[in-house]
Order: C-alpha cells, then sequence, then structure tokens
C-alpha cells in the first residue's frame, strides 16, 4: 500500500482506467457465462470495443493534440476495407483464424497509418475550423472513392477495378468488394476478448505517449503553438506524430469492427460516424481518456438500453445529449452547481460542530 | 449546347447552396460557431411547404410564407434554447450541442411525418423556357432559383451595408464587447441574424425540393454539408464569398457528374475545396487574420 502511495497522482490515475477497463471485461465474461446477457447486447460487445478504441483515437486528435477532425471515420474504413481484403488474401495461406486476424488489423492500421500521413501534410497547415472541414472532406472523399472500388480475388491474386465487378475478369475466384454494396463474404473473425485485448493495447500506447516527452511536446503545440515553436519544439513533427497515431489506431478499431459483420458498406462510415465518435470525446470531456472509455460505453448503449421505446429513443437521445452540454459547460448551470456544493459544505461543517 | 444545360443546372444547383451558405457564414460571423443544425432546418422548411401546398392545397406563395415563418421562430427558438446558454463556452462544446440540435430535429421529422420519402410538388407552375430548338431547355425551376438566389444577395448586401441593424450586425461579429459598448443589444442582435438564416434555410428548402423532389427526414443534411463546404469554400464568415462559393461548388458538382464520373461527384467537389484551401488557407474571400506573439 505504501508503494502505491509513493505512485505519482497520473500513475495511480492510468491504473485506474486499466483496473476499470479489465474488470469490466471480467464482468462481462462472468455474465456472458451464466448467460445473463441477452443476444441484442452479446452482439455490441465487438463494436463497443471498436467504439471505444476510436473514442480513444480521436481523444489523441481532438483533446490531445487540440485539432478538430470531421473525418475520423475514414480512417476507420481505410482499416476496414484493407482488413476485410487481407483477410480474404491470407485465407489460402494462413489457415488460423486468430493469426489472420491479427495480421490483418496491422495492415488496416499500416494502411491507415499511411493514409493519415498523405492527409496530414496538407492538413495540419491549415488551423482551427478550416482544418476541421477539410478532414471532413477527407472523409467524404474516402468514402466516395471505396465506394466505386471493385476487388476480386482468384488463383492469381488480387484483382482491381472502378468499373465493375464483370471487369474484373476473375477466374474461378469471388469478389471481395463489391462497390456500392460493400465488402461482402467477409468472415466474423472477431471476438470479444480480441476486442479487449486491442482495447488494451490502444490504452498502453496512448496513455505512455501522453506520459512521455512526445506527449508533453504534443500539449505543448496544443497550449501554445507560437510558445512552443519559440522553444525548439518542431510543430510539424509531432502535430504528425499524433495524427499518425491516431489513424493508425482506427484503422485497427476498423478491422475489428468490420470483421464483426458478414458484410458492410462504405456508407457506414460517413459524416455521421465521425460525429457520432467525437460525441463521445467531448462528452467525457477532452484529453481525458477515462472519460472517453465511460461516455463511450453509456452513450453506445444508450439507444439500447431505450429500446422499449423505440421510436422515441433517437429523440431521448438528442435530448440528453443537449442537456448534458448545456448543464455541463453554461455559466448558469456552473453557478449552480458550485452553490449547491457551497451548501452542501455548510451543511456537513454545521452537521460535525453540532457532533463535538 | 450540353455544356450550355449543365452550366444552367450547376448555376441553379449552387444557387440553392448559396442561399444556404449564406445563413451558415452569417451565423459563422456573429457567433463564430459552426451551426449544424441549419441543414435540418432547410428540411423543416420544406416539409411545412409541403403539408401546406399537398395536404392543404394552398397556393404555392402560401406555404412558402409559412415555411419562412415557422423557421425563422424555430431558428430563434433554438438560438434561445440551445446556444445562449452557451455564448461563452468553448466552440467544440457548442458544435456538439448543435449536432443535438440536429439530431433532435431530425428524430422529429420522424416521427412526426415518417420515413417513407415523400414526393415534392414543384412550387413554380409555368412552363420551361426552350431556346435553339428545344436543345438549350432552362427549367422555370432553374430560373426562380437564380433569380431568388439574385434578389436576396442584393437585399442582403443592402441589409448589412445600409441598415443600422445591418451595421449593428456587423459590429457585433467584429468586435463583441466593443459594440455592447457603443449601446447594440448583442443578444437581440445575434437572435436577429439566426432568425435571417433560417428564413434563408426555408426559401432554400422550398427551392432544393422543387428541383429535387424526393423528401426525407435526412434531405437537409447532405445539401446541409456542401453549403457549409461553399461557405468555407468562398471564406466563411463573407457574404458575397457565400455567394461565389456557393455558385462554384454547384456548378463543380454538376460538371464533375457529367464530364467525369456521376459516383465521385462529391470527393471531386470535396477535392476542389481542399485544393483552394491549400492555395488560400482561408478561403477565396476570406480575411488572413495576423497572430500576434
Amino acid at each position: 500500500m505504501k508503494k502505491w502511495k509513493n505512485l505519482s497522482s497520473k500513475t495511480r490515475s492510468d491504473f485506474l482506467t486499466y483496473t476499470m477497463v479489465i474488470v469490466a471485461f471480467i464482468v462481462l465474461r462472468v455474465l456472458s457465462a451464466f448467460g445473463m446477457l441477452s443476444n441484442s447486447l452479446t452482439g455490441l460487445l465487438v463494436p463497443l470495443c471498436a467504439y471505444i478504441i476510436m473514442a480513444v483515437s480521436l481523444n489523441l486528435t481532438v483533446g490531445v493534440l487540440g485539432e478538430l477532425s470531421l473525418g475520423h471515420a475514414g480512417f476507420m474504413s481505410v482499416g476496414a476495407f484493407s482488413g476485410v481484403i487481407a483477410c480474404a488474401g491470407m485465407e489460402s495461406f494462413i489457415p488460423n483464424p486468430i493469426l489472420r486476424l491479427v495480421i490483418a488489423v496491422v495492415i488496416g492500421g499500416i494502411l491507415a497509418g499511411i493514409t493519415g500521413f498523405l492527409i496530414g501534410i496538407p492538413v495540419l497547415r491549415l488551423r482551427g475550423d478550416y482544418l476541421a472541414i477539410v478532414t471532413l472532406a477527407f472523409g467524404e472523399i474516402i468514402k466516395n472513392i471505396i465506394n466505386c472500388l471493385y476487388i476480386g480475388i482468384d488463383g492469381s491474386g488480387l484483382h482491381f477495378s472502378l468499373i465493375s465487378s464483370a471487369d474484373l475478369a476473375l477466374e474461378n475466384g469471388r469478389v471481395v468488394i463489391n462497390g456500392p454494396v460493400g465488402a461482402v463474404g467477409v468472415q466474423k473473425l472477431s471476438t470479444f476478448t480480441f476486442g479487449f485485448v486491442l482495447v488494451m493495447l490502444t490504452l498502453i500506447v496512448v496513455l505512455n505517449l501522453k506520459r512521455s516527452r512526445t506527449g508533453r511536446a504534443i500539449m505543448a503545440v496544443r497550449d501554445n503553438r507560437i510558445a512552443a515553436e519559440s522553444v525548439g519544439i518542431s510543430i510539424t513533427k509531432y502535430k504528425m506524430i499524433a495524427f499518425i497515431t491516431s489513424a493508425v489506431m482506427a484503422g485497427a478499431a476498423g478491422v475489428l469492427f468490420a470483421m464483426n459483420y458478414t458484410s458492410l458498406t462504405s456508407s457506414k462510415f460517413d459524416f455521421n460516424q465521425s460525429i457520432l465518435i467525437l460525441v463521445f470525446v467531448v462528452l467525457g470531456g477532452l484529453g481525458n481518456i477515462r472519460g472517453s472509455i465511460i461516455a463511450t460505453v453509456i452513450l453506445y448503449l444508450l439507444p439500447e438500453i431505450l429500446r422499449p421505446i423505440q421510436d422515441y429513443r433517437m429523440l431521448i437521445y438528442s435530448i440528453v445529449l443537449i442537456v448534458v452540454m448545456l448543464t455541463t459547460n453554461s455559466e448558469k448551470a456552473k453557478l449552480f452547481i458550485e452553490k449547491q456544493k457551497a451548501k452542501l459544505k455548510e451543511k456537513k461543517e454545521k452537521g460535525g460542530a453540532k457532533g463535538e | 449546347m450540353t455544356f450550355l444545360n449543365y452550366l444552367i443546372n450547376g448555376i441553379s444547383l449552387g444557387s440553392v447552396y448559396a442561399i444556404i451558405a449564406l445563413g451558415y457564414t452569417m451565423v459563422y460571423g456573429i457567433a463564430k460557431m459552426l451551426n449544424f443544425a441549419h441543414g435540418d432546418v432547410i428540411m423543416i422548411g420544406a416539409y411545412v411547404s409541403f403539408i401546406i401546398t399537398s395536404k392543404m392545397g394552398l397556393p404555392a406563395i402560401v406555404s412558402v410564407l409559412a415555411a419562412v415563418v415557422v423557421c425563422t421562430v424555430l431558428g430563434i427558438f433554438i438560438e434561445r434554447l440551445a446556444y445562449k446558454p452557451l455564448r461563452n463556452a468553448t466552440s467544440l462544446a457548442v458544435l456538439i450541442t448543435a449536432i443535438g440540435v440536429s439530431y433532435f430535429l431530425q428524430n422529429s421529422a420522424l416521427l412526426i411525418w415518417g420515413s417513407d420519402p415523400k414526393s415534392f410538388n414543384s412550387i413554380v407552375h409555368f412552363d420551361s423556357i426552350k431556346l435553339f430548338d428545344g436543345q438549350l431547355v432552362i427549367t422555370s425551376e432553374a430560373i426562380v432559383t437564380v433569380l431568388a438566389c439574385i434578389v436576396i444577395m442584393i437585399a442582403l448586401t443592402i441589409f448589412t451595408g445600409h441598415t443600422k441593424l445591418g451595421k449593428a450586425m456587423r459590429a457585433v461579429s467584429e468586435d463583441k464587447g466593443a459594440a455592447q459598448l457603443m449601446g447594440i443589444n448583442v443578444n437581440s442582435t445575434i437572435s436577429m441574424t439566426f432568425a435571417i438564416g433560417s428564413a434563408l434555410a426555408a426559401i432554400a428548402g422550398v427551392l432544393l425540393c422543387s428541383a429535387y423532389p424526393t423528401l426525407l427526414p435526412t434531405t437537409g443534411s447532405m445539401p446541409g454539408i456542401k453549403a457549409f463546404t461553399a461557405a468555407v469554400f468562398g471564406g466563411i464568415g463573407s457574404i458575397p464569398g457565400a455567394m461565389i462559393g456557393g455558385i462554384l461548388l454547384g456548378v463543380i458538382e454538376v460538371f464533375a457528374s457529367a464530364y467525369i464520373s456521376d459516383k465521385l461527384s462529391n470527393a471531386i467537389v470535396f477535392g476542389v475545396l481542399i485544393i483552394v484551401l491549400l492555395v488560400k488557407p482561408t478561403g477565396l474571400l476570406g480575411k488572413k487574420i495576423n497572430e500576434k506573439v
């Protein structure tokens, strides 16, 4: 116990985050072992893991780096589709599904990272709302291009086309990505345990990055760009590090997400998806990784909890969103909460005085 | 001749974008916020007009007026309830609230009018103009849209340049604190900006659905995003910029889908936006802001 006290508050906070995720995983595992989770809830566990990774990685861009990105789903999409292709390509020579999934995640992450690098070069020159709109534009472009992509596989390897699935000229092969129909015949390889491992890996990367020299440099760029530059911090380099790391993790999350469905279309990763993740990040608190996780779990499961009132659930979701934003950000609400806190304190002190 | 036809289609679509973008740009200029709910106000305007013409059978002009009134009131309401308490909050908090409002409007529309697409009857009732033996067709919708766009543009220029309220609006967008010291009521000026923006959104909604007659609760979101792009394209905060950006965007979109690829037209539009922003980082007519250390 002495050792625990000697740790810095930051380290303790990080340990709390890890512990929270591990405990949640064990509890869910136990619950599902006893059959206490409904079918629909079990089906949400893998996407939930993917969304947690997305939220944590977006928090790196928006919270830690301080640049608003509205196209995060684009990276998820790059990861998802390259993962699907990689998995289909490896089917013939790597029979072990877990190994195949791991390699697919790595490939998806790397390709998303490369996309992040290419997008980062122009995007990171801009600032504020202009940067936001360009990330939105890139997200839409990625969605649009994948929507026109036809990829098939047969004995001689992968075939690409931008015209139609017939143009692929496959010999006894199968179509992996079929234009607007999206990825078809995807193997469901993702499991909750694998998702959990990926979440833990993401947390280790992000939390350690935040506490490292690099992380401090990134936050210095966020807090005051000019001051950071004047003490010799290379703005572009650190912005790029944060942006690419975030893209890689989004790509990995995309693979995890894609491998949970038998088919998926590129329109699944549109602007609304990016916004959904941004909402998780902002409600959880900018720069606060644990907050992102908690907000993702609550907000992702909220529509599920509201299922009995089917028709009204998205309406209630939107009202909850507005009310939470108003109560946590408006000055009047802040004053009110502070007053209540002061009152409580007074009461406590009075109670204490009586007790003596 | 087909080129001219495409050009006219592009200008007509671009005019709708321009009218929506004006609302975005004015609100951004004054409240420094990205009002993502703007696209959904368009949709509400179109639904109101649809109900009045198709269900009640009243004339088109009544429906347009009703849509304008409903959207104006809606705009003021949204501003008062959702954005005013957040006047001094971070821009991200306001952005998320705007997204919440957008979800709210979409889902309310879904509950009220259902998810089945409605086919909107055009509000314009005269024939298309055919020139050069019918090779060049100018649809009546295109004429009305472009005319509406020009009238709105002129009216707004006069309003912001020569009336007291318009000058107050510009003063508030320049410096809120100083404007308040000069005796300008900042809150009512911001409300008025939202009212004007929403009224324009209503008109845009009716014009958009006259040209593209499928009406859904999500009808407003893509034109909303495009118009936002147009506003940034022209330099966000600038009224003539929104106009130029909107029309250019419409023309590029129509040309891209006609000459390059129908499926890739959105990608091309956004690609052009990115290139423009790289060359001119604050848009075509945006002001360059020098940073003080």
